[in-house]
């Protein structure tokens, strides 16, 4: 089969005529609700998915979907409302019975087991037995590959899901929800860490699904995705839905607002830059990665006061040992990095903190903060160190008190008081709480990895509008970001990272999204890349 | 939680009782455990003597147990508790020995001195390890839990040993001694004042000073830690060494309190109870105080017990090691007792899993 024509960001897909009759309705949720102390996840939900429908969920970090599909998949129950399978009023408690009616569904975090192969990861749960004890492979193998090709790929049952591409996980991840008869795919934000390539092919994967008669319901928040790939759109918001559409009735600002309750920038308005002289120098950096492999081959860079420079790049071709290197978190094996003419080659973060260097890190909920500590604490993360928030040995509780304060104040981050843990934080709101922390003092060098991953519109407008702020108070930004679209938004350079090194270096304004996009994938201008056959990395 | 694991440890000491009765051929008496109960706690709380022997049997478990408590907040599994009361115990025999001369004001914090910087360095060691080569605390301190009581054989025998005796022993600390409190039967002494202070000062040092928050903040995700900045290698040194000098605290407590001497004999269970203690207590100051004196009720009363019902003090074992097993099975309990509960079981045990195989560079 076929891999789809291209679809730039602007082409707008139509919907899916069904001709014929009505189309059937096979999967009814009706005034769904659920409450959780102090909050109201989901008002009264109706949902209508048709047979062989792709149908898009969109809606904010905390809207309700998620909730709405946990419902549906068995794993929480509802306090209201009910469920109709091809018209007839279903229970669900849990999960087995969600799987035994045939509604699957593939989460946002894939639940594989790294060690295992393909085909054991597939079977994982109804395993075929052979004379009831021993487990018979090759009739799982058999049934595997032939799902595998059913679908357009070709599929290794024996491979080690660790050695797998994140893209290909997702397949095997797909597989296993088919391979369970599911009718109804529920999917969760399945593009989270997909490349622009991989995202076009799993969707000629869903598009495939829902031509053969399965129904799909495609959980994002990304726009022009769900713009691209759904037959219908429903929104939710605060845990409501607040309007169906389809996508050739609407467009991305007309969504957003739905999503959002108010016009939204969708592209941050990032003004002229002036930069000034360097402030972060990267000479011939090398870094090794865990197993002693060189991850960072030789990297130069300048990043000047007053402007931002972003760093495109698939996820690992050497941005995380890159990033750790620059922040102390790995010493680099050669090379040198110097912040405002100070040589901070291989120092400590404790040491780069002082010299004016700020790190938002990727994993905001690994690294970047503690989830058991209260918010105000987690908002002196990197500088309770220093005065005004100790004196001597002792914290001074009342200057950290007060600086939370001011941060939720200026931030708007959503919580009713600094005392609780920061785990009760939307993920917006954890990442809110990091760059709050960060942004606020005074900076020499920022270095932003993965901003904005995971987040919503209206988190990612902010940030984004931050960090030009930040910009044009004269700190130099180091963006790295494995989602093109952010670093084509607000960089002012472009730097390419392909297998360790920097292969290009363009202007941000000019930078052409194809030809950047290329060079990500291949290191290289002018070849398409070739992924229809399964690979290892 | 934890009360709920108490009364399981209750329940099954009462099944033993029972059996064990009725195994040896005095019937089978099902009231016997209540009865049982009841003088323990007659033994240990109705009367002034009875109090303060129960504080006194407290005393090492409380700092015993806070530092297994301090350990656990850092992430670390102190099972060297055991190891750094023997070695505090033995520095303030020795060192108690050798003022034992000196005016009391002097020589009381000397010897306690002692017992605090052995039991630190016996701390250290184990934290050296782990922050430079990785070396899991858990692995190290069983090992040096062996060696100390090997080397209190060796050292009072040798060393350290006093002459004109009839077993192998240090000499007596003298005016290194704690001053003692209440009758001479109810060995009390000022030592239970120390550890009852140790509470707030170290609830003090976790909550309120900059090296608490850097002790939590390891313990509590040490990516974040290292990320903000703290060198955990650092970190862990110093936790163990604190640890280990709560512990030497203990030991010390118990020669300067009580034997004041060292004999090459001296042994100790407390660090082990010490680590139940810090669970029961949800690894808090104030809860290990509590489960120190729930401890302590149960030792300063089996005496009585024993004599009184003809149970035998080596129910508290089985009663502490079922507590234990229930505090650690918390699935059981819920089980047991059907409670739904929406986040994850005990924290502090995660650290075992976690830390296992990682060395902090």
């Amino acid at each position: 089969m076929q891999p789809d024509a291209e679809s730039g960001r602007d082409h707008v897909v139509p919907a899916a005529p069904t001709s014929g009759p009505e189309p059937q309705v096979v999967l009814e949720m009706r005034g769904i609700t659920k409450r959780y102390p102090g909050v109201l996840a989901n008002d009264h939900i109706d949902l209508e998915l048709r047979d062989g429908e792709i149908h898009a969920l969109l809606g904010e970090n905390g809207a309700g979907k998620s909730t709405l599909m946990n419902i549906l998949y068995g794993l929480v129950t509802p306090d209201e409302g009910e469920i109709l399978l091809n018209g007839e009023p279903i229970q669900i408690r849990e999960p087995s019975d969600a799987i035994a009616r045939g509604i699957s569904m593939v989460h946002q975090h894939f639940m594989l087991v790294p060690v295992f192969s393909v085909a054991d990861n597939i079977q994982l749960g109804q395993e075929p037995m052979a004379n009831r004890v021993f487990l018979d492979r090759r009739a799982a193998h058999e049934r595997i590959r032939a799902l595998g090709n059913a679908f357009g790929f070709e599929i290794d049952p024996d491979a080690k899901v660790e050695t797998l591409s994140v893209g290909w996980q997702q397949r095997v991840e797909i597989l296993k929800a088919l391979d369970r008869k599911a009718e109804v795919l529920v999917l969760d934000e399945p593009t989270a860490v997909l490349t622009p390539q991989e995202t076009k092919e799993i969707f000629g994967v869903l598009r495939r699904l829902a031509a053969e008669g399965h129904s799909i319901i495609f959980i994002s928040h990304k726009l022009y995705e769900v713009m691209e790939i759904a037959d219908r759109i429903t929104v939710i918001r605060r845990g409501r839905v607040v309007g169906t559409r389809l996508p050739a009735e609407t467009n991305e600002d007309d969504l957003a607002e739905l999503m959002v309750g108010r016009e939204v920038e969708l592209t941050v308005d990032r003004g002229e830059s002036h930069p000034t002289e360097p402030a972060l120098v990267i000479r011939d950096l090398r870094v090794n990665d865990d197993r002693g492999h060189e991850a960072v081959r030789g990297v130069s860079l300048e990043v000047r006061a007053g402007e931002i420079l972003g760093i495109a790049g698939v996820a690992g071709n050497g941005q995380n040992e890159l990033v750790q290197a620059l922040t102390g978190l790995r010493r680099p094996a050669a090379g040198q990095v110097t912040l405002g003419g100070k040589d901070v080659t291989g120092a400590s973060p404790r040491a780069l903190y002082d010299a004016g260097l700020a790190h938002v890190p990727g994993d905001r909920q690994e690294y970047g903060l503690v989830l058991s500590f209260p918010i105000k604490d987690n908002l002196v993360l990197t500088g309770y160190h220093r005065s005004p928030f100790r004196r001597g040995f002792v914290r001074d509780d009342e200057a950290v008190d007060a600086w939370a304060d001011k941060l939720i104040g200026t931030y708007d981050i959503r919580t009713h008081s600094g005392e609780v843990a920061a785990s009760t934080l939307s993920g917006g709101n954890q990442q809110k709480a990091v760059v709050a922390r960060e942004f606020s003092r005074d900076l020499k060098a920022l270095i932003l990895d993965q901003p904005t991953r995971g987040l919503d519109v209206g988190s990612i407008e902010f940030i984004h509008r931050q960090a030009v702020v930040k910009r044009d108070q004269g700190t130099a930004i180091l963006l790295v970001s494995a989602e093109l679209d952010e670093v084509m938004e607000i960089s002012d350079r472009i730097a390419v990272m392909y297998r360790g090194e920097v292969v290009s270096v363009v202007d941000g304004r000019t930078a052409n999204r194809e030809e950047v996009g290329l060079l990500m994938a291949t290191g290289r201008r002018d070849v398409l890349p070739e992924t229809r056959v399964m690979t290892s990395e | 939680m934890p009360v709920l694991a108490v009364f399981l440890g209750l329940a099954g000491g009462a099944i033993v009782i029972v059996i064990s009765n009725a195994a040896s051929g005095r019937g089978f008496d099902l009231l016997l455990p209540l009865r049982a109960y009841a003088s323990m706690l007659t033994g240990a709380v109705t009367g002034v003597d009875e109090l303060v022997r129960t504080m006194s049997e407290a005393t090492p478990l409380i700092l015993a147990g806070l530092s297994v408590a301090v350990g656990f907040k850092a992430g670390l599994f102190n099972i060297g508790a055991n190891g750094q009361f023997l070695m505090g115990a033995l520095g303030a025999g020795a060192v108690g020995a050798a003022v034992a001369g000196w005016t009391p004001w002097l020589a009381i914090p000397i010897a306690l001195a002692g017992g605090m910087f052995f039991g630190a360095l016996y701390g250290f060691i184990p934290g050296a390890l782990k922050a430079w080569t990785g070396a899991h605390e858990v692995v190290t301190t069983i090992m040096l839990n062996f060696i100390a009581a090997a080397l209190v054989a060796f050292l009072v025998t040798g060393p350290l040993l006093a002459p004109g005796f009839s077993f192998a022993r240090t000499g007596d600390v003298g005016n290194a001694a704690f001053p003692a409190i209440g009758n001479v039967a109810a060995s009390g002494h000022i030592g239970i004042l120390v550890a009852f202070a140790a509470v707030p000062i170290i609830y003090w040092l976790l909550n309120r000073s900059v090296l608490g928050f850097e002790i939590r903040m390891v313990g509590a995700n040490p990516s974040a830690a290292r990320y903000a900045g703290i060198n955990p290698g650092r970190l862990v040194i110093l936790t163990m060494s604190l640890a280990g000098m709560l512990a030497g605290m203990a030991g010390a407590g118990q020669v300067l309190g009580i034997t004041h001497f060292v004999s090459a004999s001296f042994s100790t269970a407390a660090g082990f109870d010490a680590i139940t203690i810090a669970l029961l207590g949800r690894v808090h100051p104030v809860g290990v105080l509590f489960a120190a004196l729930l401890f302590g009720v149960m030792r300063a009363g089996s005496a009585l017990m024993q004599i009184q019902v003809r149970v035998p003090v080596e129910i508290i074992d089985v009663i502490q090691a079922v507590i234990l097993l229930f505090l650690t099975a918390e699935i059981l309990v819920r089980w047991i007792f059907r409670v739904r509960v929406e986040r994850a079981g005990l924290e502090e045990l995660k650290t075992i899993t976690k830390t296992y195989g990682q060395a902090t560079r």
